[in-house]
């Protein structure tokens, strides 16, 4: 499968503190791959470093949205790499609250979209057609999320994981070829957590969009996802199946401590 | 046992503000005849006045806190009522028709005095919807806004000193100008937000108003620039009553035109991503927003309004000088914004009514009026924080077509 994201030594320092150092990994057309590892791993400082939150301090990112073109993107602005087709969500809900739910989704188009000033005042043709276009996409976007009967509430009036949804929802209203999910599952019961599932590989199946994801849930991980890459101290310490992470002896040192190594 | 709680604590404050008072409004001493006067039914009245004032204080915090009176079932909320009306068309338009008619007919019915203040008024509507584009929409604080409506007020003053450069003339150029310069202070302010901005902004207005008052060579200093010509009506002379009521009508032009344009930006892709910046930076630009770019458009374009308003207020007064563009302005049209409920058009137009008209009919209680006119403010944003109306998001009509088929309906 061909490689759609790349890092190559990509290392984030903080003063001091090594939060990435050197690490090397890839993301393939239509796959879930999986970023885990234990707190403070680095796997939200990851994120940030590809979608140019942080610049990253040493090495490259590279995205290959069609075969064959691979574009280096580190450096690059956050909108100008969501303009690439990188979107995201965040650990802690960043949705607008105090914008509608169809809002929220119609900012995603933001960077598909060009009206300016005097479109906006004029109102002339192209601009109505293209704001009813967003009108139309941004439904029918949440209508595939199963949000299509509150797209007049308030984000801060929908339920926890509503919000999650509605958070995937907009990353996906800018056209992404990658979803980088960070931890979408985080605080969800069960239920929800199912239909979470149920959801991304939806995502990745009907609209051809990979997935990186960062997640806690080792049961959600383990039954969706089809590469997993381990981070602990900045460093990547393992990478391959579920299966194969599973019975990683470093992997399992890493999450439970030193003490049951020599216990086994 | 609350109610008694409550007198408790009223009776401490009332004792408090005798305490503190006592000194002012009980021992009068006169030096002359070194005497000492007691008035102690002063204390009396502080006394009984801090005590009632305290328990109705409290009375209102408490039905805040308790959100009401509880309705009971079918008993509409006035909150609903209000918007379901002003929501129904036929209501809208009667309101609109009505507002209208008022307007046009005001100039005839009271003196010139009134209309200068009503047109006062109405300047600051267009400041507060101008400046709501950047505070209200954009949520950057911006402390500086006077500082463009000077430099509309002095692109005019200056203009028509030394090239005799008319109104109309200059309107757009002092647009143009405060544009610029909303441009200019945009680049030091991108990378700010919050407090630091409302720093900087602040500065900015107090930059301005030296430089006009220190720059003697170019702007005359604190003398000036006087003599500046009243708006033109196609080269017909105007008496100063005419001339009064002529700015009136263009200032309502003004205005209607000013509520169109920020209404059509709220509506936008650019309204929207400005919203999305007040509401989270970081999602904002994660959603492909240009933060630099939303963040100088709504200073340009904040500016223009305040630019076109400097040019309109010089030839109001036929007079500028930097003591008309002191930081009290910019807080006044700042308040006109948080007062009015941020982004919302209408609150911003009945909070400057409020904030304009007002202090000029509290002339009666002449020394107390900046007093009842702070007391208003205070308790305004105690019981109203959000302003006088909440800003309401635009809804849109959905409707299921069959499976999987949406389609959008706008509905305003």
């Amino acid at each position: 499968m061909e490689t759609i994201l790349e890092t190559k030594n990509l290392t984030m320092n903080f003063g001091g503190i090594k939060a990435l150092d050197r690490v090397d990994m890839d993301v393939r057309r239509g796959e879930i791959c999986a970023l885990i590892g234990p707190n403070g791993a680095g796997k939200t400082t990851f994120f940030n470093c590809i979608t140019g939150i942080y610049p990253p301090s040493e090495g490259d990112v590279f995205i290959a949205p069609t075969e064959g073109k691979r574009r280096r993107i580190n450096g690059l602005p956050v909108h100008k790499v969501t303009a690439r087709g990188l979107a995201r969500t965040f650990q802690n809900i960043r949705l607008f609250p105090d914008m509608t739910v169809l809002e929220n989704v119609m900012v995603g188009r933001h960077c598909r979209t060009k009206a300016g000033v005097l479109g906006a005042i004029f109102r002339d043709r192209p601009t109505r057609e293209e704001e009813k276009a967003v009108v139309t996409r941004s439904l029918a976007i949440l209508e595939r999320i199963g949000l299509a009967d509150m797209v007049n509430t308030l984000a801060r009036n929908l339920p926890y994981g509503d919000q999650r949804r509605l958070e995937i929802a907009r990353a996906l209203a800018t056209d992404p070829f990658l979803l980088l999910l960070d931890e979408p599952a985080a605080g969800m019961n069960p239920r929800e957590t199912d239909a979470l599932e149920e959801l991304i590989l939806k995502i990745k199946d009907e609209e051809n969009i990979s997935i990186l994801m960062i997640e806690h849930d080792m049961r959600m991980v383990m039954s969706i996802s089809n590469r997993i890459v381990v981070l602990d101290y900045g460093k990547k310490i393992a990478e391959g199946t579920p299966a194969e992470i599973w019975e990683n002896p470093v992997v399992i040192k890493a999450y439970l401590g030193e003490e049951f190594e020599t216990g086994d | 046992m609350k109610r008694l709680a409550e007198l408790r604590e009223s009776l401490v404050i009332a004792l408090w503000f005798m305490f503190l008072t006592f000194p002012i409004l009980v021992i009068q001493v006169n030096t002359i005849e070194k005497t000492i006067l007691w008035r102690w039914q002063n204390m009396l009245y502080v006394g009984l006045g801090s005590f009632a004032l305290s328990f109705v204080w409290r009375y209102f915090l408490g039905k805040v806190g308790t959100g009401g009176r509880l309705r009971t079932e079918g008993e509409e909320d006035p909150k609903t009522r209000f918007l379901r009306l002003s929501g129904d068309p036929r209501v809208r338009r009667g309101a609109i028709a009505a507002a209208v008619l008022v307007a046009l007919a005001f100039p005839l019915l009271s003196s010139t005095y009134q209309v200068n203040i009503m047109t006062t008024a109405l300047m600051y509507v267009v400041l507060g919807l101008g400046l709501n584009i950047v505070v209200g929409q954009a949520g950057l604080l911006h402390l500086g806004y006077v500082a463009f409506y000077a430099v509309g007020a002095y692109t005019y003053a200056l203009l028509y000193q030394h090239f005799g450069i008319g109104f109309w003339t200059a309107l757009p150029l002092g647009a143009l100008m405060a544009t610029l310069f909303g441009i200019l202070l945009g680049f030091p302010i991108l990378r700010l937000r919050g407090d630091y901005l409302a720093i900087v902004t602040l500065g900015f207005g107090e930059i301005t108003r030296l430089v006009l008052e220190n720059w003697s060579e170019f702007s005359s200093g604190p003398s000036g620039i006087s003599g500046i010509p009243r708006p033109g009506f196609f080269g017909l002379e105007l008496n100063i009553q005419e001339a009064t009521i002529y700015l009136y009508f263009l200032m309502i032009g003004f205005t209607l035109f000013t509520v169109f344009v920020t209404n059509r930006l709220q509506d936008s892709r650019i309204g929207r991503a400005w919203l999305a910046l007040r509401e989270d930076e970081v999602a904002c630009q994660a959603m492909g927003v240009d933060k630099t770019m939303a963040k100088m458009t709504a200073f340009a374009l904040g500016s223009t309004w305040a630019g076109m308003m400097g040019v309109v207020f010089a030839a109001k007064t036929t007079f500028v000088n930097p003591a008309s563009f002191t930081f009290l302005e910019s807080a006044m049209i700042l308040s006109i914004v948080v007062l009015g409920g941020m982004g919302s058009t209408l609150g911003i137009i009945l909070a400057s009514f409020l904030l304009i008209l007002l202090p000029e009919y509290l002339r009666a209680f002449s020394d107390y009026r900046m007093l009842l006119f702070g007391t208003i403010m205070v308790v305004m944003m105690i019981f109203r924080p959000q302003g006088i109306i909440t800003n309401i998001r635009r809804t849109y009509e959905y409707h299921f077509e069959g499976k999987g088929n949406g389609a959008a309906d706008k509905q305003a």
